[in-house]
């Protein structure tokens, strides 16, 4: 049984479909790619898998259990953590803090203990923050710890993001564009942490447009269109997929 | 846990202390009973201050949760319960001190509410309603969020003004002293007065330190991240709707809390307490602060309330309010009492001008 089971997913915004039965599945320890043109429903697909979206019809299966129609955090609560196109950083707080926040789900202090500053709540806090670090630590940003978020470069915030998503301990990455607005030299580090992530044990899901990217450390490519699920394979046989040709380069080249 | 953290507390309790001693001192200690209202104020700031400045939901109908904690303590404390004190229930009530029989000020006999159950009845009262107001309101954002909240304060300060138990226009006086220790009262007597301006910031202090913890916690961060990106906070895996809800009720306590200790110090409360002034009165001492800066609140809720009670805006004090706020927009929407940009522009330029001569030396 796949990690992560897709099937008849729609959901459209007034006359718009934005996803249009799409089913797939996503089997653990892999690195999964979703590519396909502007406006193909991708980013649509990521926020109805992390619940920010609810579907209109069919059905998300993760491990064994359906959770189409949960609210976000609980989708959250389960393992499935997202990153987002236009990183969504917490301003106003510091980049430990902002990492601080991923580790949320696995901790349990509650407004009682964080009023009274309990003595039991005192191990969490300090494991939050080891947490915290080392993930910083794991994405080479551990120097930045202290400073304000929002003032970061712009790669910088995308590994912050992608710090706070892995202090999370993510069963499921949902992967949004995280080589968009990054340079030649970053994209290829992005390659490397990406199989690093994998390496972890956790299951990858990428939607991605750096074309060099996704072939690279894809296992498996499903490509969107319009709404639809246009081709699934292996890097390898997407490239040559006459469909996907066509809807990348137009008709002559097919 | 470290000592460094707790040194804004510290600094607060020490110059409560120098305070007092200053003006005992210089023979004006009838201003510790403006600094002693203007402490209960300022709870209502702390809590706000929570609300609005860390978790970043407006509230503009706090000035109804005072009052509901108020007015509820009043009525409950000011009533005659000598009809039901008479059952096994009243017996009982009077045998475990929920109930003392007392004289009012012609002499009549009559049977009273012990302030502890009145306190008590209404935080719960306090509790019950927030979470009901804040239960739909919450799902709101922005503008939205404060008119409904605006709609709310105004229903309160309605509600009190309309109803009889409540006093109507002249409010409810001869509210008996809040008995916290045998010998000590919540009352506005003079003998009375030192003790209760200890008494008023020790509250002060309480709810800063509460504040202090839980800005620095998981549910602290959790609440700043709300504020920061709420969809990025729910992808997250914060149930934003709960922790929201819990903060609102959280804050409208501390008004509450504020409501009943300053209507047992003045041993009354009228229906200008409830008014909509009032609640963007408390906005524009959180705004003046810094938003979310819980020592900024604290300074000017004590600082403002202190000249407004004194009567230096005389009869300009709700117009003086207005226009804090919108100057405070205006030309400093950081809060005037947060460390200004060029404060910290000079302090960079010392500093790096010290680095550079760090380096010539080297």
């Amino acid at each position: 049984m796949a990690l992560l089971e897709i099937e008849g997913l729609n959901r459209a915004f007034g006359g718009l479909q934005a996803v249009s039965n799409v089913g797939f599945s996503v089997s653990a320890g892999m690195i999964k790619g979703i590519i396909g043109p502007n406006g193909a429903g991708k980013t649509t697909l990521f926020n109805l898998i992390s619940g920010l979206t609810a579907p209109q019809s069919g059905s998300i299966v993760f491990d064994n259990k359906p959770i189409h129609g949960l609210p976000p955090h609980e989708i959250a609560g389960r393992g499935i953590i997202r990153t987002f196109q236009n990183i969504k950083l917490f301003a106003k707080m510091t980049v430990l803090e902002n990492v601080m926040i991923g580790v949320h789900r696995n901790s349990q202090a509650g407004f009682f203990s964080g009023l009274f500053n309990t003595p039991r709540c005192w191990p969490e806090e300090i494991r939050i923050r080891r947490k915290a670090l080392d993930m910083l630590d794991f994405l080479s940003v551990a120097h930045l710890a202290g400073c304000d978020a929002s003032g970061l470069a712009f790669g910088q915030q995308r590994h912050v993001e992608l710090a706070r998503a892995l202090a999370a301990q993510p069963r499921l990455l949902l992967l949004d564009e995280p080589a968009a607005g990054l340079n030649m030299r970053e994209t290829e580090q992005l390659g490397i942490v990406i199989g690093k992530i994998r390496d972890l044990g956790i299951t990858v899901l990428l939607v991605e447009h750096d074309m060099s990217l996704v072939m690279n450390v894809s296992d498996e490519i499903n490509v969107l269109c319009f709404g639809r699920m246009i081709a699934e394979g292996k890097p390898r046989e997407i490239q040559k997929n006459p469909e996907v040709i066509k809807v990348y380069l137009g008709d002559d080249h097919a | 846990m470290s000592l460094k953290r707790y040194l804004p507390i510290i600094t607060l309790s020490v110059l409560v202390v120098a305070v007092q001693v200053a003006v005992s001192l210089t023979g004006q200690a009838f201003y510790l009973t403006q600094l002693t209202m203007a402490a209960y104020y300022t709870v209502v700031a702390v809590g706000l201050c929570m609300l609005m400045g860390y978790a970043g939901q407006i509230s503009l109908g706090h000035a109804g949760f005072f009052a509901i904690g108020g007015y509820t303590s009043a009525a409950l404390t000011t009533a005659d319960f000598s009809n039901a004190s008479h059952g096994w229930l009243g017996h009982a009530l009077i045998k475990t001190g929920c109930m003392a029989a007392a004289e009012d000020l012609y002499g009549a006999h009559l049977v009273r509410l012990n302030p502890w159950v009145a306190c008590l009845a209404a935080i719960t009262a306090t509790v019950i309603i927030a979470y009901c107001i804040g239960l739909p309101v919450l799902r709101l954002k922005g503008h939205y969020l404060a008119m409904a909240t605006l709609g709310f304060g105004s229903i309160i300060s309605k509600i009190v003004v309309g109803t009889k138990v409540f006093g109507g226009a002249d409010g409810i006086s001869g509210v008996p002293p809040f008995t916290i220790t045998a010998t000590f009262g919540v009352c506005g007597e003079m003998q009375y007065r030192i003790p209760n301006y200890y008494f008023a910031w020790a509250v002060v202090i309480c709810a800063a330190l509460l504040m202090h913890n839980l800005v620095n916690s998981r549910v602290g961060r959790a609440l700043r991240a709300i504020h920061g990106n709420e969809e990025a906070a729910r992808a997250m895996g914060i149930d934003t709707a709960r922790y929201k809800l819990n903060v609102f009720v959280l804050s409208a306590v501390f008004a509450a809390l504020s409501g009943i200790f300053l209507t047992h110090y003045n041993g009354g409360i009228g229906p200008s307490e409830a008014s909509i002034m009032k609640s963007v009165r408390y906005v524009a001492i959180v705004a003046v602060g810094g938003m979310a800066n819980l020592w900024g609140a604290i300074a000017a809720g004590a600082g403002l309330n202190f000249l407004s009670l004194r009567g230096y805006f005389g009869s300009y004090d709700e117009a003086v309010f207005g226009l804090i706020l919108t100057a405070t927009m205006l030309f400093a929407p950081q809060g005037l009492l947060v460390k200004p940009e060029w404060l910290a522009g000079i302090t960079a330029f010392f500093r790096s001008s010290a680095r550079g001569r760090g380096n010539g030396a080297s």
